[in-house]
């Protein structure tokens, strides 16, 4: 006679290891797989930290992604310990070795006590907003999420912030500071595309907010109307995840650097003039940083601004939008970003040309690490107009 | 002869050429040539003792040259010599 399916469970259940909650609590952390084989909308609720979530159904076919030593202890649960048990089944018939069902599950787990993750879960709005993401699988719903969490700070809502801000908040980046003290002019809507005639007077920051918020309306837009300087750099840009320099002076790139450094937050920096652009991320110790490109800063002869020379209206667009580019890509650690690198875009030739940036051992800033500054230095910056005086 | 590419914003020192092509055997002397020809470069590329404003990058290939020997980095007929000055538009 066939035995009943609770039967069958118990036979199964006398064939394999199981663990309890309370020794796999123990096991947490310590390179032990645990697999959470229930179904999403049971998952949704909550499940052990660092689980890997395979339904029971896809256990088969997915197990080799999620654990593809056989060696590797692996402890399965579901929400009593009745599947689980027949996936330990499945998984020592599939060579996995050392394999337990945990018992009780995860409902016993949790009456325990011990600590679990719930999952936060895109709303149907946001999964069809950024759906065109999820189906990237670099990016997927986790890499969403991340950009949602991300806090980003734009240096400057002129040529280069316009389309970063654009592209930023259409990509759901749930965090974007924006610092400018300017109003909108005139002249600056031959390539300041977030800002419009009608807004002409208005400030940058207010505009930029605007059309950000228009394109998507989840984006919290944090403004900062005026000007960074030494005695307010290290609050705002302190907790950003990112920065974005489009600023269009030397001495507040040198300033942004020395801050960042010692905030060890990633700079994605541009700058252009006439017909090019250059580009490179600076990541404080893990590549150089801005001083270790460009020791000093060049006499005014040799640098000209965009006011002064003019700018190809499309060309900040360009270079802003491989700024986003590489923004995204930080926050969601995907490829390999432009750290070490630079990359100079010559419009008129239409050339890309990229060259290599090494840190140097003697960098005034990223040879130290920051906490051998002491406060009182932090606190206190050069006086970069002066130094940059004949730059400007 | 190695191939100067030249900045924009030396490019009026250069009668308006991107590239300009200079001899020499290493980096300073292509530079020194390139200052020959074209003498309102000197000043922008060189400081009074000779080297190299600190302010300007040179790049042989893709690579810096403070990191390979300076201006005493040799320079063979395909190499490509990169005057790189920072830029601060944005």
């Amino acid at each position: 006679m066939s035995p009943s399916g609770a039967e069958y469970i118990r036979k199964i259940k006398s064939e394999i290891a199981e663990v309890d909650p309370t020794d796999a609590h123990e096991l947490v952390g310590n390179g032990v797989a645990f697999v959470d084989v229930r179904e999403s909308d049971e998952v949704a609720r909550g499940h052990v930290p660092g689980a890997a979530l395979i339904p029971r159904g896809f256990l088969e076919s997915r197990i080799d992604g999620a654990v593809p030593d056989r060696s590797q202890h692996v402890v399965l649960y579901c929400a009593s310990g009745q599947r689980s048990a027949l996936a330990a089944k499945t998984l020592e018939e599939l060579g996995y070795e050392n394999v337990e069902s945990m018992t009780g599950g995860f409902t016993l787990w949790k009456d325990r006590g011990f600590e679990f993750d719930v999952p936060r879960n895109l709303s149907a709005e946001q999964r069809e907003r950024y759906s065109r993401h999820m189906l990237v699988p670099e990016i997927g719903p986790e890499g969403q999420q991340k950009l949602l969490d991300a806090k980003v700070l734009l240096l400057g809502a002129g040529g280069l912030g316009s389309p970063t801000a654009l592209y930023l908040s259409a990509a759901g980046v749930g965090t974007i500071g924006i610092v400018d003290d300017d109003v909108v002019d005139l002249s600056n809507l031959q390539r300041q595309v977030i800002h419009t005639t009608d807004r002409i007077g208005t400030p940058k920051v207010d505009s930029a907010q605007a059309t950000m918020n228009a394109i998507n309306p989840d984006v919290n837009v944090v403004k900062y109307e005026t000007r960074l300087d030494s005695s307010n750099i290290m609050e705002i840009i302190e907790g950003y995840d990112v920065i974005v320099d489009g600023v269009d002076n030397f001495p507040t790139r040198y300033l942004l650097n020395d801050a960042s450094v010692r905030l060890k937050i990633p700079v994605v920096s541009a700058s252009i003039l006439g017909f090019d652009g250059q580009l490179s991320v600076f990541a404080p110790y893990e590549g150089p940083c801005y001083r270790c490109l460009y020791p000093v800063p060049p006499p005014a002869e040799l640098a000209p601004s965009c006011g002064a020379n003019g700018v190809l209206g499309v060309l900040p667009g360009t270079m802003g939008l491989l700024q986003a580019t590489e923004v995204v890509k930080l926050i969601v650690g995907a490829g390999e970003p432009l750290i070490g690198r630079l990359l100079l875009y010559e419009a008129l030739g239409a050339t890309f040309t990229e060259l290599k940036v090494r840190r140097d051992p003697d960098c005034p800033i990223c040879s130290r690490e920051p906490d051998e500054i002491s406060d009182d230095e932090m606190g206190v910056f050069p006086d970069y107009d002066a130094f940059c005086a004949a730059a400007g | 002869m190695a191939v100067v590419r030249i900045p924009p914003v030396l490019r009026a020192s250069t009668g308006g050429a991107k590239e300009v092509d200079a001899g020499g055997d290493n980096v300073g002397d292509v530079l020194r040539s390139l200052a020959q020809t074209h003498p309102d470069t000197e000043a922008q590329l060189f400081a009074e003792r000779g080297e190299l404003n600190r302010y300007v990058n040179v790049y042989l290939n893709d690579e810096d040259v403070r990191v390979l020997d300076g201006l005493d980095t040799p320079v063979g007929g395909s190499d490509v010599l990169v005057i790189l000055p920072a830029m601060a538009g944005g």
